[in-house]
C-alpha cells in the first residue's frame, strides 16, 4: 500500500492487491492532506503500520500496487514470496519514443529498471535516463498537490474548473482552446486527441519538445521525397557508416538499438573471422559517436552542409544550387578516400544526418543513400511513429496565437515550455496573461509557477499509457505502483474535456477502451494480458513505405545554405545526464561524470584548445556569450577534438524551479536558442569575465602517461598478428602458467570462479552501466562540494583517455569496476579482515566489519574502492527509502564500499539452483552493469565453465589484464580496443 | 663514542658539568624549580598559548566525532593524509628519548645524564601525540579495538598479515616500555622531592609516587638492575618501532612506499627529527631554569653531532631512494620521482631538501654547533623539514599512481590544521606541566655523576 495512506486507512490495502477496483479515485483520501505524504511519517508510525499491512496483506509490503490487475512478467501473483522480486514489463519514454524495461519490484515496490529482452530499441538494454527514472519516481520534490495560483485546491475543483472554462468556449468551437503537449507516438492519446478535436474543431492541439528528434528528420523527408516518411537505421546491416552531426550512440530514443547493431559489429573476440564495420564521423563537439569513430572530423555545424553536399557530388548525387567547397581541416583525399569506400559498400553504408542540422543535410543524406542503393537495406523508411508536426500546430504558432490574444484555454501537458521554449517566444511573460491554464507536470516546476493551475503529473511508473518505440513497434504502459501523490496521467486530463458524461475517466480505462476499440480480436482478454506480459503489441511496427527523390529537390534545399560566416558559431547539445532540463533534479544523473569530460553537476561553454588560446580563455574561465543580444555568463572548458571556431553549450541546466537537487545547478543555455536557430547559429561572441567558476570534475588526467592502460590497435594489425596484445612486452616474473609469480599460496578451487571481460572495442562509454550500479546497489550521492573534494561514490567509473593531438584526438573509454584481483593487494593490508575473498574469487567488504582505515584503497592500483567520508546515505528521507534495494545493504558512514560483482544476484541465481539441485546456468547472472549495457560490452560468468561466454571471450587473444604486470591476477579483463581505419586513407 | 667526541675532534669545549658544581647544587636547582611556589611568568604565558590548542584540539575532535572523516581533505586517491603524516612524524620525535636514555646508557655514555628526563619525557608526550592520530584517522573510531587480538565472541581476529596490526603492537610496546623506564628513573628523584617538598599535599604525592623509595644500597642495587634491564629491552624497540611503521608504507604496492630502504630511513629520519626536537627543548629550557651548568653546550654539541651523522644518513636515503627509482627501471617510480620534484607538490619537496639536507649541513662547523642560538634554529627548521617529508611521503606517493583518471589533488582543511596545531599544543602543555610538577633533570643520576667525577683527573671530567 501507499505511504500516503498508510494513515487514512491500512486496512483496505493488500487485501486488494489484485482485485479490481472500479476507480482508484474515488478510493483515495482528498490530497490536501499533506500529513500523509512519505517525510511526515514518524519511524515508529512507519514501523507500526508497516507489522499491520504486512499482517494483513500476507507480505502484501508498503506500498499499494495499482487496483486493476497488471501482469508480471515471469511468475503469476499467487506465487508472490516476500523477498523475491517480480518484473513486470512497462515502457519508458525518451523525447516521445519508448524503450520497453522490466521493472523489479519488492512486494509492490519498483526499486529497478532493467531492459526489456522483447523490446527491439533496447532487447535487455537500457539507457542511463531510464536506470534513473526509478529515482525521480521517488523524489521528495515531486509536486503533491492540485493548486491554483499556489494555492492548495482538491482536484475535483480544478475539474469543475477546467469544465467550465471549456464549456465557455463550446459555442465557437473551441476557438480559445489549445492543447500543449509532448510528441504524441501513444495511440491512445492519440485517439483522444482527434476526439477533442471532433468535439471542439477550433480548438488546437500543439506538438512540443524542447529537442524535437523528428521535426528536422521530418522537414528533411519532405524535402527530399514530398511527403512524410520516418527514418529507421539498420546499423547492423551496414558497412561504413558516415555520421554527419549526428549522435547515434547515446542520448537518442534511437541509441538503444543503434548502439547495440554497431557494437554487434565490432565485437572481433568472438568472431572467427574477424570483420569490423567503419564509422566516419564529422561533428563540432566530440560526441560519443566521434569519439567511437575510425575517421572523424572536426567541423562546425554549418560547414556539415557544405561536406555533405560536396561528398554527395562525388557520389553521384544531383546538388544543383547546394554549395560545395571542402571544408577546411579536411584533405580532399580524405574526401576521396571516404567516398570511395561508401561507393564500394553499396547497399552496406549508411549515411546518418544529426537531428541539429538542417533539413538539407537530411535531404542529402536520402539522396546518398539512395544514390548507394542503401534504401530498403541499411535505411528503411515507414510511416510516420509520432503524429506527424503540422506547421500551423508548432509552439511558435501557440505562442503567436497567445501574444495576440486568442488563446483563453491553455491546457499543458507537455514538459516545461516556461523553462525550455525558445527565448524569442517570451512563453513565460504571455503564459501569465491566459485566463485559464492549467499544467500537468511532476514537479512545481518553472512552467507550474506561471500556470493557473498546477495538477501533480503520475510517474511513468504510476501511469496506464501506451507509446511507440522509433521502429513503431508499441508497448502498454503499465504502472507499478499506484500514485504516490495522486499524480494523473495526460489521458485523464485530456479525458476531462470530452464533453460525455459516460466517457472513462481512469487512465486505466481510458487506455484499455482504446484497445478494445481498436482490436479485433475475439479474446481481447488474452491480447491484452499478452500485451502486458510481453511489452510489446505484436506486429506494432510501423509499416515501410516505398519513397523516391521528387526532383528538384536539392533546388529546394538551397534555402538552407549557410550565409557567410560572422563570429563564432554557437551550437546547442542536450546534455547527456539531464537532457533537455528533465532529469534537473535527479542526483544520480547530476553526479554522473558527464561522458568524455568527466564533469558533474555543472555544464560548460565547450571550445577547442586553439580556439580557446585565440581568445585567451582557459578551463573553469568565466565567460560570457553574447548573442543575438541575450548574454549568458558560463565556465569555460577546452575540450580535445572541438571544432575551431565554434562553442558548444549542453542544454538543461540552470534550472530555477526544478527542486532541490537540480535549482542552480550549471547555467542555462535557453536564453540563447531561438525557434529561428535552435541548434546553431554564428554571430556569438565570447570575453572572459575575469572569474572562475570551479567545476567538480570526476576525473581530470585523460593521458595514459605512455602507460599500459588500454590497450588498442587496428583490425589490420590484427589481421597481421592476432597475438599483438599477448605480445607486448612484460618483465614481470611469471610461473609455468604464466601467471605473475605471488608470494601468497593460490585459492583453493571452488565450484565457481566467477570472472568479468569489457570488450573496449564494443564500450561507447554511455555510461548506462554506471546508473544501473547506482540503483542496484543503493549508492548514494555525495553531491558537487564532495565530487570535488574527489569522494564520488560510484563503484564503477568509465575512464576516458586521448591520444594524439588534441585537434583531431584519438579516444578511448575503459570501464573500471572492481577488479576482484586473485591476489588482491587490499586483502592482505585490512587489519580487521574486513575485505576478504570468497571461496569463488569475490573480492568481499564486510560492511560491519570495517573500521575505516581506508589502507586497502591506498593499495589498490585501480582505486576502484570508494569510502563513506560522511554519512552519504541518505537515512532521512522516508520516500527514498522505497527505492532501495532490500537485497544491498545500505552503508554508514567510515567504511569502504566498491563493487561486488552484484554478489546478491549470484546468490539470488545459487539458492535457484541449488533448490533445484543443478548448477548455475551460463548467464543466470548479470550483473546490473552487464545488464544495462546496450553494448553488450560487459559479459560476467563462471569461468569454470569452459562453455561459459566469458570463458571464450578471455580465451581470445585480445584479452589482457589492466596493470597485470603488478601481479594483481584481475578476475575482470579487458578486450582490447580495435579501431578499423580506412586503410585507403591511410595511405592518403 | 664519548671518548671520540670528547678528544677526536677540536678541543673539548665544555665540560659534562660546570666545574664547581655540586650534588647539592644539582638538586637544589632541580627540586626548586618543582617546588617553587609560583611558576615563573614565562610558564604562565606558554600555558596560556598551549591550553587553547589543547581546547582545539578537543574541538576537532569531537567534530571529527559528530561529522566522520570527512571533515579533513582526506579523499581518494589520498584515502591518508595529516593524520597518518602527523602520526610519523610525531613517532619519530619519540625516537631520540629512548635512544639517549637507553642506548647512550648501555654504551655508557655519562654525558646523557642531565638531558636523558627531558628527552624520556619528550617521547611519552610525543608518542601519545602519535597514538591519537591512527585512531582519529579511522572511519569509525568507535571500533579501534578491533585491531587488538582479544578473544571475541565472533571468533574474529586481527588480520595479522596487514602492517597495521603489526604498528599497534609496536607502538603500544614502545609507549609501554617508555613509560615503564621513564618512571622507573624517577623513582629516586621523586623520593628527593618527597623529602624536600614544604606541603603536606605535595609530600603526600610524592610519597606515594616514590614507592617508599629509601635510598638503601638494595634500592640501589635493585632499581640499577631493573634500569639497565629496561634499557636493554628498549633499545630493539627504537629500531623496531619505526622499522614497523615504515612498513605500514613499503609493504603496500604504491610507488614511493614500496621499497625495502625504507625502514632504515625511517629509523634514521626519526632519530634526526628526535634529536632536533631535543635541541629545541634543551636550549630554551636550560636558559630559562639557569641550567646552563647542568645542561652545558657539551651537551648541545653532542646532539648537534647526532644530529649531522643522522643527517648524512636521512640524505643518502634520499639519493638511493631517486638512484633506485631509475635503476629499477619501474616506470611507476620513474614517475612518482619525476612527479615529486616538478608536480603540483613539488615546493614541498624543494622545502625539506633545504631543511633537513642542505641546513644540517652547517654543523660541521664547530662555531655553529656550540652556539645554542644557531642550533635552536636549526632545530626548528629540522622539524618543520621532517614534517613536511612526511607529508610528502604520505600524500605525493597516493596522488598519482598507477591509473591516471583516479589521480587527484589532496588540500588540507581547516580541520587537518586544527588537529595538528592542538597535538603541538597538548605536547606543549603536558610539558609544561611535567617541568612544573616533575623533576625535568635526573638529580640523582646527575648526583652519581659528580661525585664519579670528583675521583678523577679534571681532564677526564670532560668525559
Amino acid at each position: 500500500m501507499s505511504p500516503l495512506n498508510l494513515r487514512s486507512g491500512h486496512s483496505d490495502s493488500g487485501r486488494e492487491y489484485w482485485r479490481i477496483l472500479e476507480d482508484p479515485g474515488a478510493a483515495q483520501p482528498p490530497s490536501s492532506a499533506p500529513a500523509g505524504s512519505p517525510d511526515a511519517l514518524t519511524r515508529r508510525g512507519f514501523l507500526g503500520i508497516m507489522g499491520a499491512s504486512l499482517a494483513f496483506a500476507g507480505g502484501g509490503g508498503c506500498s499499494r500496487p495499482p487496483s486493476e490487475p497488471i501482469v508480471p512478467y515471469v511468475r503469476a501473483p499467487e506465487s508472490v514470496v516476500p523477498g523475491k522480486p517480480l518484473y513486470f514489463a512497462t515502457a519508458i519514454a525518451l523525447d516521445g519514443f519508448s524503450t520497453g524495461v522490466l521493472v523489479e519490484s519488492h512486494e509492490g515496490r519498483p526499486t529497478k529498471i532493467e531492459g526489456n529482452p522483447s523490446h527491439p530499441a533496447g532487447r535487455g538494454s537500457t539507457d542511463l535516463f531510464s536506470q534513473a527514472s526509478i529515482l525521480t519516481l521517488y523524489d521528495p520534490d515531486r509536486a503533491r498537490e492540485t493548486t491554483e495560483r499556489g494555492e492548495v485546491r482538491q482536484y475535483e475543483d480544478f475539474i469543475r474548473a477546467l469544465r467550465a472554462a471549456v464549456d465557455a468556449e463550446r459555442a465557437s468551437g473551441g476557438a480559445g482552446v489549445r492543447i500543449l503537449s509532448d510528441t504524441v507516438t501513444s495511440p491512445t492519446l492519440a485517439a483522444q486527441r482527434r476526439a477533442i478535436l471532433r468535439s471542439l474543431p477550433a480548438a488546437r492541439w500543439h506538438q512540443w519538445e524542447p529537442l524535437m528528434p523528428t521535426a528536422n528528420a521530418t522537414a528533411g523527408a519532405r524535402l527530399a521525397f514530398g511527403r512524410d516518411a520516418h527514418t529507421v537505421h539498420r546499423l547492423d546491416r551496414a558497412d561504413v557508416i558516415l555520421a554527419l552531426d549526428a549522435e547515434l550512440l547515446a542520448g537518442t530514443p534511437r541509441s538503444l538499438a543503434d548502439v547495440r547493431a554497431f557494437a554487434e559489429r565490432r565485437r572481433v573476440a568472438a568472431q572467427t573471422e574477424p570483420r569490423m564495420n567503419r564509422l566516419y564521423a564529422v561533428e563540432p563537439a566530440l560526441s560519443l559517436t566521434g569519439a567511437k569513430a575510425d575517421h572523424r572530423w572536426p567541423l562546425r555545424a554549418r560547414d556539415v552542409l557544405p561536406f555533405a553536399a560536396t561528398l554527395a557530388r562525388r557520389l553521384g548525387v544531383e546538388t544543383a544550387a547546394l554549395p560545395a567547397q571542402v571544408p577546411g581541416g579536411i584533405a580532399a583525399s580524405a574526401l576521396d578516400a571516404l567516398a570511395r569506400d561508401l561507393a564500394a559498400h553499396r547497399g552496406a553504408s549508411l549515411v546518418i544526418a544529426g537531428d541539429g542540422q538542417p533539413p538539407a543535410v537530411h535531404a542529402l543524406a536520402h539522396a546518398m543513400n539512395a544514390v548507394l542503393s542503401n534504401v530498403g537495406r541499411t535505411v528503411v523508411y515507414t510511416e510516420p511513429v509520432a503524429l506527424p508536426p503540422d506547421p500551423g500546430d508548432t509552439l511558435e504558432a501557440l505562442a503567436e496565437d497567445m501574444r495576440a490574444g486568442r488563446v483563453r484555454v491553455l491546457i499543458v501537458v507537455a514538459w516545461n515550455p516556461v523553462y525550455a521554449a525558445a527565448a524569442d517566444l517570451t512563453f513565460g511573460q504571455t503564459l501569465e496573461r491566459i485566463p485559464f491554464s492549467a499544467y500537468l507536470g511532476l514537479f512545481h516546476d518553472e512552467t507550474a509557477e506561471k500556470c493557473r493551475w498546477h495538477v501533480p503529473a503520475a510517474h511513468t511508473l504510476e501511469t496506464w499509457s501506451d507509446a511507440r518505440a522509433w521502429d513503431g513497434t508499441t508497448s502498454i504502459v503499465q504502472p507499478l505502483i499506484a500514485p504516490l501523490y495522486n499524480g494523473r496521467s495526460a489521458h485523464e486530463i485530456v479525458a476531462l474535456l470530452d464533453q460525455g458524461a459516460a466517457a472513462p475517466t481512469s487512465g486505466y480505462d481510458i487506455v484499455r477502451g482504446y484497445w478494445t476499440s481498436t482490436r479485433r480480436e475475439r479474446d481481447f482478454e488474452r491480447f491484452w494480458r499478452r500485451a502486458l506480459h510481453d511489452g510489446i503489441v505484436p506486429d506494432s511496427a510501423a509499416r515501410p513505405i516505398d519513397v523516391a527523390l521528387r526532383p528538384g529537390w536539392a533546388r529546394a534545399a538551397a534555402s538552407d545554405a549557410p550565409t557567410p560566416p560572422r563570429g563564432l558559431e554557437i551550437n546547442f547539445k542536450p546534455s547527456a545526464v539531464v537532457h533537455d532540463g528533465r532529469y534537473a533534479n535527479n542526483g544520480w544523473l547530476q553526479e554522473l561524470p558527464q561522458p568524455l569530460t568527466s564533469i558533474t553537476w555543472d555544464n560548460a561553454a565547450q571550445l577547442s584548445p586553439r580556439t580557446a588560446g585565440e581568445l585567451g580563455i582557459r578551463s573553469e574561465d568565466v565567460v560570457a556569450l553574447d548573442y543575438g543580444g541575450r548574454r549568458v555568463l558560463a565556465p569555460a572548458w577546452i575540450t580535445p577534438g572541438h571544432a575551431d571556431g565554434s562553442v558548444t553549450v549542453a542544454l538543461g541546466y540552470g534550472r530555477t524551479r526544478a527542486g532541490r537537487v537540480g535549482n542552480g545547478v550549471g547555467f542555462d543555455a535557453y536564453p540563447l536558442r531561438t525557434s529561428r536557430a535552435p541548434w546553431f547559429d554564428d554571430g556569438l561572441t565570447v570575453e572572459k569575465v575575469g572569474t572562475t567558476h570551479p567545476l567538480a570534475v570526476a576525473a581530470r588526467h585523460h593521458d595514459m602517461q605512455g602507460r599500459d592502460l588500454v590497450v588498442a590497435g587496428t583490425l589490420e594489425a590484427y589481421h597481421r598478428d592476432p597475438n599483438f596484445v599477448r605480445a607486448r612486452t612484460s618483465h614481470t616474473p611469471r610461473d609455468r602458467a604464466g601467471q605473475p609469480l605471488s608470494l601468497y599460496p593460490d585459492h583453493p578451487d571452488a565450484e565457481y570462479r566467477w570472472g568479468m571481460s569489457i570488450d573496449l572495442g564494443a564500450c561507447t562509454a554511455c555510461q548506462a552501466c554506471v546508473v544501473a550500479c547506482y540503483a542496484e546497489n543503493n549508492i548514494p550521492v555525495v553531491g558537487k562540494a564532495q565530487v570535488q573534494a574527489g569522494r564520488i561514490m560510484h563503484w564503477l567509473r568509465v575512464d576516458t583517455y586521448y591520444a594524439g593531438s588534441p585537434d583531431r584526438p584519438e579516444v578511448f573509454h575503459q570501464p573500471v569496476p572492481c577488479m576482484h584481483c586473485e591476489k588482491a593487494p587490499c586483502e592482505v593490508v585490512c587489519p580487521v579482515n574486513a575485505t576478504v575473498h570468497s571461496r569463488e574469487g569475490l573480492n568481499e567488504m564486510v560492511y560491519n566489519r570495517c573500521v575505516g582505515t581506508r589502507y586497502c584503497s591506498n593499495n589498490c592500483p585501480y582505486k576502484v574502492r570508494v569510502f563513506n567520508f560522511l554519512q552519504y546515505a541518505d537515512w532521512e528521507t522516508e520516500s527514498l527509502k522505497l527505492q532501495r534495494n532490500p537485497d544491498v545493504t545500505v552503508r554508514s558512514r567510515g567504511v569502504m564500499e566498491k563493487c561486488t560483482y552484484c554478489v546478491q544476484r549470484i546468490n539470488a541465481a545459487r539458492i535457484e539452483a541449488e533448490k533445484q539441485g543443478r548448477r548455475i546456468r551460463d548467464g543466470e547472472v548479470v550483473p546490473a552493469c552487464a545488464a544495462a549495457c546496450p553494448a553488450q560490452a560487459i559479459v560476467f560468468g563462471d569461468l569454470n565453465d569452459p562453455a561459459s561466454a566469458v570463458h571464450r571471450l578471455k580465451q581470445s587473444p585480445l584479452d589482457y589484464a589492466l596493470l597485470g604486470e603488478l601481479g594483481t591476477r584481475p578476475r575482470t579483463t579487458y578486450l582490447a580496443a580495435l579501431r578499423n581505419p580506412n586503410p585507403d586513407e591511410a595511405k592518403a | 663514542m664519548g671518548t671520540a667526541l670528547s678528544h677526536a675532534t677540536v678541543p673539548p669545549a665544555a665540560p659534562v658539568v660546570a666545574s664547581g658544581t655540586t650534588e647539592r647544587d644539582v638538586v637544589e636547582r632541580v627540586s626548586a624549580v618543582v617546588l617553587a611556589r609560583r611558576a615563573p611568568l614565562w610558564w604562565y604565558a606558554a600555558a596560556a598559548m598551549a591550553a587553547p590548542l589543547v581546547g582545539l584540539l578537543g574541538v576537532a575532535t569531537l567534530w571529527l566525532f559528530v561529522a566522520g572523516i570527512g571533515i579533513w581533505g582526506v579523499m581518494r586517491p589520498v584515502m591518508w593524509g595529516f593524520a597518518i603524516a602527523n602520526f610519523v612524524w610525531w613517532i619519530g620525535i619519540g625516537h631520540a628519548g629512548t635512544l639517549i636514555s637507553a642506548i647512550l646508557l648501555l654504551l655508557h655514555q655519562s654525558w646523557r645524564e642531565s638531558i636523558n628526563r627531558l628527552a624520556e619525557t619528550m617521547t611519552l608526550f610525543a608518542v601519545m601525540c602519535a597514538g591519537i592520530f591512527p585512531i582519529l584517522h579511522l572511519g569509525r573510531p568507535w571500533f579501534f579495538y578491533w585491531l587488538v587480538p582479544y578473544p571475541a565472541q565472533m571468533a574474529i581476529w586481527p588480520q595479522f598479515r596487514s602492517p597495521l596490526v603489526w604498528d599497534f603492537f609496536a607502538v603500544s610496546t614502545y609507549f609501554t616500555v617508555s613509560l615503564l623506564f621513564w618512571y622507573v628513573g624517577m623513582i629516586p628523584d621523586l623520593a628527593i622531592l618527597r623529602d624536600r617538598a614544604g606541603t603536606r599535599g605535595a609530600r603526600i604525592a610524592y610519597g606515594i609516587l616514590a614507592l617508599g623509595w629509601r635510598g638503601s644500597g638494595e634500592h640501589w642495587r635493585r632499581h640499577h638492575r631493573m634500569y639497565v634491564l629496561l634499557a636493554g629491552l628498549a633499545t630493539p624497540l627504537v629500531v623496531s618501532v619505526h622499522s614497523v611503521v615504515s612498513l605500514d608504507f613499503a609493504y603496500a604496492m604504491v610507488p614511493g612506499w614500496h621499497s625495502t630502504i625504507l625502514p632504515p630511513y625511517f629509523v634514521a629520519g626519526a632519530i634526526y627529527s628526535g634529536f632536533a626536537v631535543v635541541l629545541t627543548l634543551a636550549v630554551p629550557l636550560r636558559r630559562l631554569y639557569g641550567l646552563t651548568d647542568i645542561i652545558t653546550s657539551r651537551h648541545l654539541e653532542n646532539c648537534a653531532k647526532l644530529l649531522l651523522a643522522t643527517g648524512e644518513i636521512v640524505a643518502y636515503c634520499y639519493v638511493m631512494e631517486h638512484f633506485m627509482a631509475w635503476y629499477s627501471a619501474n616506470p611507476f617510480d620513474a614517475a612518482l620521482v619525476e612527479n615529486r620534484a616538478f608536480g603540483p607538490y613539488a615546493p614541498l619537496f624543494w622545502i625539506y631538501l633545504v631543511c633537513n639536507v642542505l641546513v644540517v649541513q652547517a654543523l660541521w662547523v664547530p662555531r655553529v654547533r656550540r652556539s645554542p642560538v644557531w642550533l635552536f634554529i636549526i632545530g626548528a627548521l629540522i622539524n618543520i623539514g621532517m614534517w613536511i617529508e612526511r607529508v610528502d611521503i604520505v600524500i605525493v606517493s597516493l596522488h598519482r599512481d598507477f591509473v591516471p583518471s583516479a589521480w587527484g589533488n589532496f588540500v588540507p582543511t581547516i580541520w587537518d590544521w586544527a588537529t595538528l596545531a592542538g597535538t603541538i599544543g597538548f605536547f606543549a602543555l603536558a610539558y609544561l606541566l611535567f617541568i612544573r610538577y616533575l623533576p625535568l633533570v635526573a638529580m640523582s643520576d646527575m648526583a652519581k655523576l659528580i661525585a664519579d667525577l670528583r675521583g678523577k683527573p679534571a681532564a677526564a671530567r670532560h668525559g
